[in-house]
């Protein structure tokens, strides 16, 4: 098993997922820092990601999309790099992208925190994000900020959106 | 594999697909009979009924039976509750990171290169 801890936490509005693999950090680190090693996992099956641009320094961009679906459906996802310190931390804010191409309102915005640390042969990746808000928790799962629960949520949204009207 | 990553996968291989979506947009509506379904679509009533099974097994809807019909139906609540999950959440994540540890075992164990701050844009 990967993940050796989860930690919900509602209040400060957390999500925290601890896992260890049997690598050095320096491969760990490897995973995030090539974007064609990163868009080998980063998208769920069958939504694979591409990442275009990908400028791993503070105050740097991260641009991927997805694609798949029956509908050849694409998502959008743009990261803001925070914090950089090879190869144990790692800080990017996550901003929804709405379809005019332009960042959501700040609301939106996820945190994302990674830290990578030697432990014995193998190494720990402790991940955390945080949401702005609970509404922005709300809008991160509805959306999807991660994974194909993009695609998911905002089908859900189109649906329940039409049948209100 | 979790509960909560069965549901997940369920649910997402459950909307990534228009006629279900459609489906599922015409069921929010009101009751459907599987053969009302079948007829708004140019596919087998086969197809169809396979289309509805899928909705059915991610929660999206339910399925009862009135004589030879089988009817479709849901409520908003059910479909927005899919959609509240913390678990999903997480079930994503997991999923994720046991990936991210498939990848890890695949790279060289030799020849790490240097760690730079930025290995970009290769």
């Amino acid at each position: 098993m990967t993940v050796t801890d989860v930690v919900r936490d509602r209040a400060n509005r957390t999500l925290t997922l601890t896992a260890e693999y049997p690598a050095a950090p320096e491969q760990v680190w490897q995973l995030w820092a090539d974007p064609r090693l990163l868009e080998r996992w980063w998208g769920p099956p069958g939504f694979p990601a591409t990442f275009e641009h990908h400028d791993l320094t503070p105050g740097g961009t991260i641009t991927y999309f997805m694609s798949g679906g029956d509908g050849g459906d694409r998502f959008d996802g743009t990261w803001n790099v925070v914090e950089v310190d090879a190869p144990t931390r790692l800080v990017v804010e996550d901003a929804i992208i709405d379809d005019d191409g332009t960042p959501s309102d700040g609301n939106s915005m996820t945190r994302m925190e990674i830290d990578i640390e030697a432990a014995g042969d193998t190494t720990r990746m402790i991940l955390t994000t945080h949401f702005d808000s609970l509404v922005g928790m709300e809008q991160a799962i509805a959306t999807g900020v991660v994974d194909g629960m993009k695609a998911c949520m905002s089908q859900i949204d189109a649906v329940l959106e039409e049948v209100a009207a | 594999v979790t509960e909560a990553e069965d549901r997940a996968d369920a649910l997402f291989h459950a909307l990534a697909d228009r006629t279900r979506r459609d489906i599922l947009r015409r069921v929010l509506a009101g009751e459907h009979s599987v053969s009302m379904l079948a007829a708004k679509y140019d596919m087998s009533f086969a197809a169809v009924q396979k289309h509805v099974a899928v909705l059915e097994r991610a929660g999206l809807v339910v399925k009862r039976r009135q004589g030879r019909e089988h009817l479709v139906s849901t409520d908003v609540t059910t479909v927005r509750h899919a959609r509240e999950q913390l678990e999903m959440l997480e079930a994503l994540w997991r999923d994720r990171l046991d990936r991210f540890g498939d990848v890890l075992a695949e790279l060289p164990t030799t020849a790490l290169p240097e760690n730079k701050e930025s290995q970009e844009d290769r």
